[in-house]
C-alpha cells in the first residue's frame, strides 16, 4: 500500500505522517442523477445554499438546476439531455437504430443506464474537484492557504485564506470560486474532517448506486480498468476513462471519471493543463520585457539629453 | 410567469454582460462544445480595483527606472518628478490590491511566505521591496535628507522598476484563461512598453520641457511598443483573441489604440515647444495605457464566459497529436482505442 501516485508535497513533506494517496472514481455510468452527493456534502460540511438569499433559480435545462461547481457547491451533479436524429452518425461509424441495438444488448446484461426511445438520452454525472497531482490553484495561491494533505488531496485552509481570487482563473477545470459574503474561496475538502477519522467522504457514502467510489488512488484505478474492460466487453463502446492517467496536462485526477461522452460534453475540458507547468516560459518572457524596459529607458534617457 | 430579475447577481455575470443572453440561460450564445453553452472555466472574480494596479505599477516601476537614470545624468528636475510619480504608483498600487482582497484585514497573509511558483507571491515581495526603496529615493530626491539611503534606494528602486513594471502580465498569464495564458509571450512587453508610456506621459505633463526631452522620449518609444505588442499578441491569439474584437475588451482596446497613437503623435510632433500640446498629449497617452490595461483586464472575463474558446484548443491540440489528453478508452490490456473527437459533440446540439 502506498505511497504511488505522488505529487510534489506528497508524501516528501509528510515523512511517516503521510497515509495513503485518497480520491473518488465517479463511474456515471450507473448515475442515476438522485443528487444524493450535493445534498450530503452541503448537510456535511455545513455549505450555504447557493448564492445566499438569492431565490431559487430555474435553468430549463434540463433537470440541472445547479450549473455548475462552486464555493457553495461542491459536487455538481450534470444533467446532459442529449437529442438524436434518427439517421445522424454518432460519431463511432455507427447509425443510431445500430447504436440503439447495441445499447439493447447492453440492457441485457443489466448496463443500461439512460433513456434512449425517440432519439433522446440522458448523461448524468456528479462532477467534484479533481484534486490535481499538478494542481494549478495550490501552486498559485500566494498565501499558502491551498495545501496538499496527507492523502495526497487539494483543501483551502479557510482560517488563512485572504480572498485574492488567484486559484479561481487558474483552475483549468473552472471549480474554485469565492464565497460572496464571505470573501474567501471555497471548494470540496474531499470530507478531509472524515479522512482523519477513516471516514469515507459524505458524497459516497451517501450514493446509492456505488457511482461514487472512494479509496486509495492506486486501488481506484485498478478498479475503473476492470469497469471500463467490462463496459467495452458488453458493447458499450462510447465508455472512457477521464483523468485516470498520470501523462495528462495534470499529472493525473485524484478525483476522475468513467465518462460515456466526450468531457466536453459533460462541461469537462479535453485537456486540461496545469498552467504552472509553462511558468518558465511565462518568467523568461516577463524578464525580457522587464531587461527592454530598462533598455528602452535608458536609449530616451540618452537620446532626450540636450 | 415571472423570471428571477438576473441583472445584479453573481449567475448574470457568468457569461458577460447579461443583454448579450436570454433570461434564462447561463450559457454563451452560439458555443458549440458544451451543452447549453456553459462555460468550463471561471470568471476572474478581480475587480475594477485591478486594472487601475496595472497602471499604477507600471507606473511606479518605469517612474523609478526613469528617475534614477536622470539622477544619474544630472538632470534633478526629471528625477525628482519622476520620484514623486513612482512613490504616487507605489502607495496607490497597495491600496488597490488590498480593497480587491475578499478579506482585506488578512492582506498580511501575502507576508507569510514566497512563493516562486505564484507571480502573485513573488509580486507582492516586489511591490513591498520596491516601495520602501522608492520611498528613501523619493525623500532624499526632494529634501536631501538620508542620503545615503537615498542612493541605495534609488538603484534597488530602479533594479526592481523592471519586474514591478511587467510581473502583472506574468501574473495573469499564468492561469486558465486562454486569451491571457496563450498571450503569455506578448503581453510582458504590452505591460512594458504601456508602462514606459504611463510614467514618461505624466513626467512629460510635469516637467518644464527644457528637462523633460528623456520622458518625451519614454512617451512616444513606450506606446510605439505598447501598440505594436498589442497588436502582436492579438495577431498571434488568433481565434482565442476574439473578445479583443468584441463587447468592452474591444471597444478599450481600440479607444486605447486611437488614444495613444494620438498622444505620442502630439508629443513627438509639438510636445518640446508647445505646452499644451505635451499637456493633451500626456493625457492622451495616459488614458490610453489605462485603456490598454483595461481591455485586457476584460478579455479575460470574456475569454472565461466562453466555451468554445477553452475546448476547441484543447481539442486541436489532441487531433495533432500533440498530446493524448486527459481520456482514455481502453484499459491497459484492452483492444479499443481512438482518441478522435467524436463528431456528435456538435451533432446532438442540433
Amino acid at each position: 500500500m502506498g505511497y504511488s501516485l505522488p505529487t510534489t508535497a506528497w508524501p516528501s513533506s509528510y515523512g511517516e505522517h503521510a497515509r495513503a494517496r485518497k480520491g473518488f472514481f465517479t463511474d456515471t455510468s450507473v448515475c442515476i442523477g438522485c443528487k444524493a452527493c450535493e445534498v450530503a456534502c452541503k448537510e456535511w460540511n455545513d455549505v450555504p445554499a447557493r448564492n445566499g438569499a438569492q431565490p431559487a433559480y430555474f435553468t430549463g435545462e434540463s433537470y440541472d438546476n445547479t450549473i455548475d461547481l462552486g464555493a457553495d457547491t461542491w459536487r455538481h451533479v450534470a444533467f446532459v439531455e442529449q437529442r438524436k436524429a434518427l439517421d445522424v452518425d454518432d460519431g463511432m461509424g455507427m447509425s443510431l437504430a445500430e447504436a440503439a441495438a447495441l445499447e439493447g444488448m447492453a440492457r441485457s446484461e443489466g448496463l443500461a443506464t439512460y433513456q434512449d426511445g425517440e432519439g433522446m438520452r440522458w448523461l448524468m454525472a456528479s462532477d467534484v474537484c479533481k484534486h490535481c497531482t499538478h494542481a494549478a490553484c495550490l501552486e498559485v495561491c500566494p498565501t499558502g492557504s491551498l495545501f496538499r494533505t496527507e492523502f495526497g488531496t487539494v483543501v483551502v485552509q479557510e482560517d488563512i485564506c485572504n480572498g485574492c481570487g488567484y486559484c479561481v482563473p487558474a483552475c483549468p477545470f473552472g471549480v474554485l470560486d469565492q464565497r460572496q459574503d464571505d470573501g474567501r474561496v471555497w471548494k470540496c475538502t474531499l470530507c478531509y474532517d472524515r479522512l482523519k477519522d477513516d471516514k469515507e467522504p459524505a458524497c459516497a457514502q451517501a450514493c446509492p448506486t456505488n457511482s461514487i467510489q472512494y479509496g486509495d488512488l492506486d486501488e481506484l484505478r485498478e478498479r475503473a480498468d476492470e469497469r471500463l474492460q467490462q463496459l467495452t466487453d458488453a458493447g458499450l463502446e462510447q465508455a472512457r476513462l477521464y483523468g485516470a492517467d498520470d501523462q495528462d496536462g495534470v499529472g493525473g485526477f485524484g478525483a476522475f471519471f468513467l465518462l460515456l461522452d466526450e468531457p466536453e460534453a459533460y462541461h469537462l475540458p479535453p485537456d486540461p493543463v496545469d498552467t504552472t507547468r509553462d511558468l518558465g516560459g511565462i518568467y523568461r518572457a516577463t524578464a525580457a520585457a522587464a531587461v527592454a524596459l530598462v533598455a528602452g529607458l535608458t536609449a530616451a534617457v540618452l537620446g532626450g539629453r540636450r | 410567469m415571472s423570471r428571477p430579475e438576473l441583472g445584479t447577481t453573481r449567475l448574470a455575470r457568468r457569461a458577460g454582460s447579461p443583454q448579450q443572453r436570454g433570461p434564462a440561460s447561463v450559457g454563451h450564445e452560439g458555443a458549440k462544445t458544451t451543452p447549453y453553452g456553459r462555460p468550463v472555466l471561471k470568471e476572474p472574480v478581480w475587480t475594477w480595483e485591478i486594472p487601475c494596479y496595472f497602471y499604477t505599477g507600471g507606473l511606479a516601476g518605469a517612474s523609478a527606472i526613469l528617475a534614477h537614470l536622470a539622477e544619474g545624468q544630472g538632470n534633478p528636475q526629471l528625477a525628482r518628478r519622476g520620484w514623486a510619480a513612482a512613490l504616487a504608483g507605489a502607495g496607490a498600487s497597495p491600496a488597490f490590491l488590498i480593497a480587491d482582497l475578499g478579506k482585506p484585514a488578512r492582506f498580511f497573509n501575502m507576508l507569510r511566505v514566497l512563493k516562486v511558483t505564484s507571480p502573485m507571491s513573488v509580486g507582492t515581495w516586489i511591490l513591498s521591496a520596491s516601495g520602501v526603496s522608492i520611498a528613501l529615493a523619493a525623500v532624499r530626491a526632494w529634501t536631501g535628507l538620508f542620503p545615503r539611503a537615498g542612493r541605495a534606494g534609488s538603484a534597488v528602486a530602479a533594479a526592481l522598476g523592471g519586474p514591478l513594471g511587467t510581473y502583472t502580465a506574468a501574473l495573469v498569464a499564468d492561469t486558465a484563461i486562454p486569451v491571457w495564458h496563450e498571450a503569455r509571450h506578448e503581453l510582458p512587453f504590452v505591460f512594458a512598453g504601456s508602462a514606459a508610456a504611463s510614467a514618461g506621459a505624466l513626467a512629460t505633463a510635469w516637467t518644464p520641457a527644457k528637462h523633460a526631452g528623456p520622458a518625451r522620449w519614454a512617451t512616444v518609444g513606450g506606446a510605439v511598443v505598447e501598440v505594436a505588442a498589442t497588436q502582436l499578441m492579438e495577431h498571434r491569439l488568433g481565434s482565442v483573441g476574439e473578445p479583443y474584437h468584441e463587447g468592452p475588451a474591444g471597444r478599450l482596446g481600440m479607444a486605447a489604440k486611437a488614444m495613444t497613437t494620438a498622444g505620442a503623435a502630439a508629443i513627438a510632433l509639438r510636445g518640446r515647444r508647445s505646452r499644451a500640446a505635451a499637456l493633451a498629449g500626456a493625457a492622451l497617452v495616459t488614458a490610453g495605457s489605462l485603456c490598454e490595461r483595461w481591455s485586457v483586464f476584460k478579455a479575460g472575463f470574456q475569454s472565461a464566459a466562453r466555451p468554445d474558446d477553452t475546448v476547441v484548443p484543447q481539442r486541436e491540440r489532441i487531433e495533432r497529436g500533440d498530446t493524448r489528453g486527459a481520456v482514455r478508452r481502453t484499459s491497459p490490456n484492452g483492444r479499443v482505442d481512438t482518441d478522435k473527437a467524436s463528431p456528435a459533440i456538435v451533432a446532438h446540439r442540433d
